[in-house]
């Protein structure tokens, strides 16, 4: 297996999610599958090809330099489990 | 093996610079400093599902001045990342910013050192977005909570990232303040580090003179201004300069600088923090920039100061003193032309900019462009100080009045009866009432004393108000002393 339980607890950690260790183990191998089915993509040749950074042919979608009303403090404010005067608060961030 | 080996720094800059837009990088609201928290939010920047950042295209050209203007190739395509991490000023998880692919690269400019001239080598510019505030400090912040303001969140941002080619902090201190110059110059940020429209972290490591290898390098923080890197960066040095003579080594860490303690202090380490897993981001489409559309950028850059600088000694004659104090804030610089051509003066002009208006500007508290003088009128009264209805004296008495009321000089100088005494009848009458009532002095005088002549002109300005004039009073004592 390429993908270790150790590269698990390392992702989990940055995207602060605690697993046990038999999710960690079940999580090893379905990741190994999707990195081994990946792996496919290396028996193409692609060498001469540009890469290709969207799905869509696309570019250059813009939008003037316009500023629209913006939704107001209390909107902004609602889905937030704890507010004070405006802002919102949050576990200490900073020891 | 105590044989003296000399430390030389090896110094890189990241400058961010908030870019002038009226709207934020990937959304409508305003993106201007300030106001109630969370009065500027959208649901793009708060990070609502379901959402879609749309670029402002205005940045993009923002950035591709700045890439011309410090000699960056501009790329025909770049992409937009996602720089992922938590923070809780950063609602989506993570910023959108560039990564393989920015907008500029290899770049470069020139600073003035003593020495001449040195080069210091652009490593790429590339497109952001800022963070929101995090309040901590204020009263009313509870002891176990953290505020969070998304005003900022998504403002604009270009990170201008130099080469290690920086080699002392005054070289630092000159690459920065000409970064400011050319962004306020090309009218893309305001360049107030005070304020956290321009920001500067620094890399720094020290090595052995002559060794090629790079140090272990700190990067330092939190310097919010332009002597601020200076300071920071000569303490930095000396500490691991120190640190490596005293047989320790040099630990790679961020470190913020306090500015009121004068030193540096670590920020407490967190595992992993730098492994941002940059992936392009799939909500953006990639930003092609054709030639054309490039030398249209190209041809609407306004001259640079460097530039503007070569072109005040040579168009105007000045000294490269004037040039330099005048061409450092573009306005100042409108301000000088402006007035030199009302005036037809250059160089009265400019010495009337670099002391008398800059001195009354700074006292105002605003900029040039709010200052109640226009260049027409200033013009209008150093021609009557040049034409000798008023002495330069007055003059700049009557400049200190328009500068608070904001009166025409000639109504000054009528109402309060400035004008200057040119009648030669009227002032050899007080001449000789000034050589009457001092009899020691010009017997002085005519033993030889020439330096004499100067009391006696100051005892005749006193005598008419100050609005003699002084080179018809000088002109006249000495005639009535020769006799």
């Amino acid at each position: 297996m390429s993908v270790t339980i150790r590269d698990v607890e390392k992702v989990a950690q940055l995207a602060k999610l605690d697993f046990s260790h038999d999710q960690k183990v079940e999580l090893a191998r379905q990741l190994d599958e999707i990195v081994a089915y990946m792996e496919k993509l290396r028996e193409l040749d692609t060498d001469d090809l540009q890469a290709t950074f969207h799905v869509q042919d696309l570019d250059n979608v813009f939008r003037d330099d316009e500023t629209k009303p913006s939704i107001s403090q209390e909107s902004a404010l609602q889905n937030a489990p704890r507010v004070n005067r405006g802002y919102f608060s949050v576990p200490k961030a900073i020891g | 093996m105590s044989t003296e080996v000399k430390y030389e720094p090896v110094i890189g800059l990241e400058v961010h610079a908030q870019l002038l837009t009226k709207s934020k990088i990937f959304s409508t609201s305003s993106a201007a400093f300030g106001g109630e928290p969370n009065t500027k939010a959208d649901p793009v920047c708060l990070g609502l599902p379901g959402v879609l950042p749309v670029l402002n295209k205005q940045v993009v050209v923002f950035a591709m001045r700045m890439g011309l203007a410090t000699n960056c190739s501009v790329a025909p395509i770049s992409i937009f990342a996602r720089k992922n991490y938590f923070y809780p000023d950063l609602p989506k998880g993570y910023q959108i910013s560039q990564f393989e692919e920015p907008i500029c690269e290899h770049g470069h400019i020139d600073v003035e050192l003593e020495s001449g001239r040195k080069r210091i080598g652009i490593t790429r510019i590339h497109l952001e977005e800022d963070a929101g505030k995090s309040v901590h400090a204020e009263s009313f912040v509870a002891s176990d909570e953290t505020l969070v303001d998304v005003n900022r969140c998504g403002v604009p941002l270009i990170e201008i990232v130099s080469e290690p080619d920086i080699r002392t902090p005054h070289e630092a201190y000159l690459y920065l303040t000409q970064i400011k110059q050319i962004v306020q110059y090309l009218g893309i940020c305001d360049g107030n580090m005070e304020e956290g429209s321009l920001r500067c972290d620094a890399n720094v490591s020290v090595r052995p003179v002559g060794r090629e290898r790079f140090g272990v390098k700190t990067e330092l923080k939190n310097m919010n201004s332009f002597r601020g890197v200076e300071k920071a960066l000569e303490y930095e040095i000396e500490r691991q300069t120190r640190l490596i003579e005293g047989g320790g080594e040099v630990v790679q860490q961020t470190l913020l600088w306090d500015a009121d303690r004068g030193e540096a202090i670590a920020m407490r380490g967190k595992e992993d923090s730098h492994d941002y897993r940059y992936f392009t981001d799939p909500d953006l489409v990639p930003v092609k920039i054709s030639s054309t559309w490039l030398d249209e950028v190209r041809e609407s850059l306004p001259e640079l100061p460097t530039a503007r600088k070569g072109r005040f000694v040579s168009e105007y004659s000045l000294p490269a003193y004037d040039a330099e104090v005048l061409t450092d804030d573009r306005h100042v610089a409108d301000y000088f032309e402006q007035l030199a051509e009302v005036c037809g003066d250059p160089k009265a002009a400019s010495n009337w900019v670099m002391v008398e208006v800059l001195r009354q500007v700074k006292e105002s508290g605003g900029g040039i462009r709010d200052f109640e003088v226009s260049p027409a009128a200033l013009g209008k009264l150093i021609k009557l100080v040049q034409k000798g209805d008023i002495n330069l004296k007055t003059g700049k008495a009557v400049f200190a009045e328009m500068a608070t009321t904001g009166a025409d000089a000639g109504d000054i100088i009528a109402q309060k009866g400035l004008a200057q005494i040119s009648d030669a009848g009227e002032l050899a009458g007080q001449v000789r009432e000034v050589l009457q009532q001092n009899p020691g002095e010009v017997a002085k005088f005519k033993a030889g004393k020439e330096q004499v002549i100067g009391f006696l002109v100051g005892q005749v300005m006193r005598a008419t108000g100050g609005k003699a004039n002084p080179k018809l009073v000088n002109e006249i004592l000495r005639e009535e002393l020769a006799r």
